[in-house]
């Protein structure tokens, strides 16, 4: 096929017939229960987005009991015991257990329901066959397992909101001893509780990741187009194809721990519990001989790669967004690579730098210290070669860019503050205060939500065929940028006052928060603006849901590769039929080809055939190689 | 659209997708079992002197469970290289073979080892009582040896209501060997042949107990590991077994009646996890039953 013309070629009869032989499905096989990566992208993607905002929405619960603490909320306030129960929100005053609850789902939700769906299993489901020039996943049946097992997961994490004693309130990472005992007792069910639930919904997550990693690597492997050679690859399905490691071989010492976990609800064993545990004031009837430090180990050997599951998607989403808006090759393309499996494998024994304050001995700290200040060096290779990308490029400021240069200095403040933590001797002072919360925000929020923003901006018009309107982009993008520093830069201040991050009332009854101002205002004082800011960016969310839903319809209609982007995505048809290509596609060199010299245009497709007069002008490395 | 690779191999990778996705799932199997041992040492190197019992289970009986899945991994692969020659006949039995050592496996884990210790009592005695039942224990013995310490009675209960009713104030015990005759040499090691329960009664006041279970995950650190490796390898043989059923009914058939090398291709795949349960199970032997 001559690619030069495949952006034109798409809507040739040709096409039509290849999405005619399936009109046979029915709406449930075609929609519901799919096996085709691109539905069940969507699908992901569409979940993932709900349980963002819903994860934000008990967020903004918390910032109104932080700000003003122990006042009943306006509004909402009325409805909420009706939701939530009267013992959560009596008179609309939120109390201390539901408190906890909301900050342990809010880290569960917005992680695990929220960004690794979208970033992984949407993202990586509905472009990554794509970019690799393949029909579908390797095993589209798993698939479908995958995402159905992460629905259920996400309905039982939900239902254990309206269990006699709501949902888990020992935080995202469930400490023992303090999670063995939550929700036990007089008046809870031993299996509908709220830890109970959480412990069983991870076991149905962790099995969709894991069928999700399986899949996501074979078909990387096996299912690349001819001559898509490893070093041909988009940086982003280099990307996905680490993160899918991390999590096939991160998550199961988790899945581990939550089993003991669940047998020590359920069958009473002490694999986390010590023997003589006192609680509520008297002794507990176990056998003991329990460790809870391995709790601690076992669910940080997850927690740590975790992080880089969800920046690393994000890594993948800025390089193509970068390449393709300023018109030139990513800088560096083989250190990205180098550095990203360099990530991967570093990620995996430095867990325990979340552990400094457990007293696991000054050896063990200064090994994990280094491995922390190792893997710095990777992340900023990746950062700096984004960096130097945009250096001469002709930058177009599209919206999907915006949110990508954005993330950049996000990514890096997040980042650069992470070294203070990294030392065990400064985290002794930073452990667990608002400095901590800050940091890590940074990088997820303003950092792996923004990169997601612009995914989705950018690849929106290959799913549907439309574009996501400009301007009502720019009205969601810098409201969302600013409020996103107005939120997070205080908390640095804060944490650096000696802030703790798991005060319910927000500072107001201690000294330390009370006592001292920064650039004017005490601790406490500050929670107002952070409030304030994270209600606005709340507002701010509301252009892009209607863009989002308005334009699958009515948006602006678009050729099959608006963004004129190089890579194997956009020579399929917008939106693309079952089975994807309408000819099998052929790689003919490198993904990021623009503004070849002595070329007509700018870019230049990987399916566009090597020119015998560019043989002459390039180096042997470059010569197709057909596998 | 037909998904390239299902069956045979791509030139360049050499494998079909379905060997890749095996033993990537068995990585992350590795990880899950992994998880579950490194528990396991860290319990036993965190156990108290005397906390971790030795010889509760019936070595025998776990050489006998050894032998069956080794077996099975032999017929499984036996099943698969019959397939290949194309003989239907032959896969056909290697592979109910295979079924059957996967179902005595189970039987035997879960209607005899498991129950045997559902049966069996133990009591931790408090450490000011201990000298009160020195004849039982036979702790100054075992120190003269440099043995750990002896914190336990075992044996049957006798009078099971004293588990419930607060107004018996002792248990009865028919003791193990040991127990009943802490001070003889031969007690010294576990035995290879499990030894019955004796005739011995002894008679312990609830007042001098720690704690007193039957030999349940509750138990102590030991059991909470022990029922719960074995459980979860129990549901993985489980898993095995359904499997093999499924390609050993007259619906595989058809499957090898359309393409014999697809039908070889699904006993391969499932015949690794078949073989990586089998090799999880050689590390759970000697952790539990042996060492």
């Amino acid at each position: 096929m001559d690619a030069s013309t495949s952006v034109e070629t798409h809507h040739e009869p040709h096409g039509h017939d290849a999405a005619h032989e399936h009109h046979e499905l029915g709406f449930w096989r075609k929609y519901i229960f799919s096996t085709d990566h691109k539905v069940i992208g969507i699908q992901y993607g569409l979940c993932g987005m709900v349980f963002l905002f819903f994860g934000f929405c008990l967020m903004m619960m918390m910032r109104w009991q932080l700000a003003y603490p122990g006042q009943a909320m306006p509004v909402i306030g009325k409805w909420l015991p009706h939701i939530f129960g009267a013992e959560s929100m009596p008179d609309g005053k939120m109390t201390p257990n539901f408190y906890n609850s909301l900050g342990a789902m809010h880290g569960t939700i917005m992680i695990f329901l929220g960004v690794v769906p979208l970033a992984f299993a949407a993202f990586g489901n509905f472009v990554v066959p794509l970019q690799i020039g393949a029909p579908d996943m390797t095993f589209p049946k798993v698939n479908a397992a995958s995402f159905w097992a992460f629905a259920v997961g996400g309905v039982v994490m939900s239902m254990s909101f309206f269990v006699p004693g709501g949902a888990a309130k020992g935080g995202w990472t469930s400490y023992v001893p303090l999670a063995a005992f939550d929700d036990t007792g007089p008046g809870r069910n031993p299996v509908f509780n709220g830890q109970t639930l959480w412990l069983i919904g991870f076991i149905f997550l962790i099995t969709s990741s894991l069928l999700g990693a399986v899949n996501f690597i074979t078909t990387i492997i096996q299912l690349r187009a001819k001559g898509l050679t490893w070093m041909r690859l988009p940086f982003f399905v280099w990307a996905q194809f680490v993160t899918a490691f991390l999590l096939l071989l991160a998550f199961p010492p988790l899945e581990a721990a939550i089993i003991m976990q669940l047998m020590d609800r359920l069958a009473h064993t002490s694999f986390f519990l010590p023997a003589g545990l006192v609680v509520n004031g008297a002794p507990v009837s176990i056998s003991g001989g329990g460790n809870p430090l391995l709790w601690q180990h076992l669910f940080w050997f997850l927690g740590h790669p975790e992080v880089y599951v969800l920046i690393l998607p994000a890594f993948g989403i800025v390089a193509e967004i970068l390449a393709n808006n300023s018109r030139k090759p990513l800088w560096g393309y083989k250190s990205l690579v180098f550095s990203v499996l360099v990530i991967g494998f570093l990620s995996f024994i430095v867990w325990a730098h979340h552990m400094w304050l457990t007293g696991m001995g000054s050896a063990v700290s200064a090994f994990f210290q280094t491995t922390t200040l190792l893997i710095s060096i990777p992340s900023v290779i990746i950062l700096s070669a984004f960096f130097i990308s945009l250096w001469g490029g002709s930058i177009r400021f599209t919206v999907p860019m915006l949110f990508a240069t954005a993330f950049l200095p996000m990514f890096g403040i997040g980042g650069l503050t992470g070294i203070p933590l990294a030392f065990n001797s400064a985290d002794l002072y930073l452990h667990d205060t608002y400095y901590v919360i800050a940091h890590f925000h940074y990088i997820v929020a303003p950092g792996t939500i923004f990169g997601l923003f612009a995914g989705i901006y950018h690849w929106f018009p290959k799913a549907t065929g439309r574009k996501m309107n400009d301007f009502w982009g720019k009205v969601h993008f810098w409201p969302t940028l600013v409020c996103m520093n107005v939120i997070f830069l205080p908390m640095f201040l804060q944490g650096m006052a000696g802030m703790h991050r798991r005060w319910y009332d927000g500072g107001q009854g201690w000294g330390v928060a009370n006592e001292h101002t920064i650039w004017g205002l005490t601790g406490f004082q500050w929670n107002h603006p952070i409030s304030w800011a994270a209600w606005i960016m709340g507002l701010a969310q509301i252009p892009f849901i209607i863009n989002f839903f308005w334009c699958i319809k009515h948006g602006e209609k678009v050729n099959d590769n608006p963004w004129e982007a190089t890579t194997l995505e956009w020579t399929a048809p917008s939106p693309p039929p079952h089975g994807n290509f309408v000819h099998t596609p052929v790689a003919y060199r490198g993904p990021y080809e623009y503004s070849l010299p002595g070329r007509e245009r700018d870019f230049t497709m990987q399916s566009e055939p090597v020119e015998p007069a560019e043989r002459t002008r390039r180096k042997p490395a470059a010569e197709p190689v057909l596998a | 659209m037909e998904i390239p690779y299902t069956v045979s191999t791509r030139p360049d990778t050499g494998l079909w997708n379905a060997k890749i996705g095996i033993w990537l799932f068995l990585a992350s199997e590795v990880m899950l079992f992994g998880g579950l041992f490194s528990a396991y040492i860290f319990l036993r190197i965190d156990a108290a002197p005397g906390m971790w019992p030795h010889g509760v289970l019936n070595v025998p009986v776990g050489t006998f469970n050894t032998c069956i899945l080794i077996m099975s991994s032999v017929t499984v692969v036996l099943a698969w290289a019959a397939l290949k020659m194309r003989r239907y006949r032959a896969y056909w039995w290697y592979m109910l073979a295979t079924i059957s050592c996967g179902i005595i496996f189970l039987v035997v884990k879960l209607a005899y080892e498991w129950p045997q210790k559902y049966d069996h009592f133990g009591i931790y005695i408090k450490s000011e009582a201990l000298g009160k039942y020195e004849q039982y224990l036979g702790n100054a013995y075992a120190a003269e040896k440099e043995l750990p310490p002896r914190l336990e009675i075992t044996g049957h209960l006798h009078n099971p209501a004293a588990l419930t009713d607060p107004n018996i104030k002792e248990y009865e015990v028919a003791l193990d060997p040991l127990n009943a005759d802490p001070t003889n040499p031969s007690m010294d090691r576990p035995h290879f042949l499990p030894l019955t329960v004796t005739h011995k009664i002894a008679t312990i006041e609830k007042a001098d107990v720690e704690r007193a279970t039957m030999f349940l995950p509750t138990h102590n650190a030991y059991f909470a590991s022990y029922f719960t490796i074995t459980g979860l390898h129990g549901l993985h043989v489980l898993a095995g077994v359904i499997v093999f059923i499924y390609m050993w009914l007259p619906v595989s058939k058809k499957v090898y009646q359309r393409n014999p090398e697809h039908l070889a291709n699904r006993v391969e795949v499932s015949g690794l996890f078949w073989h990586f349960v089998d090799l999880i199970w050689i590390f759970v032997f000697p952790l539990f039953y042996l060492l």
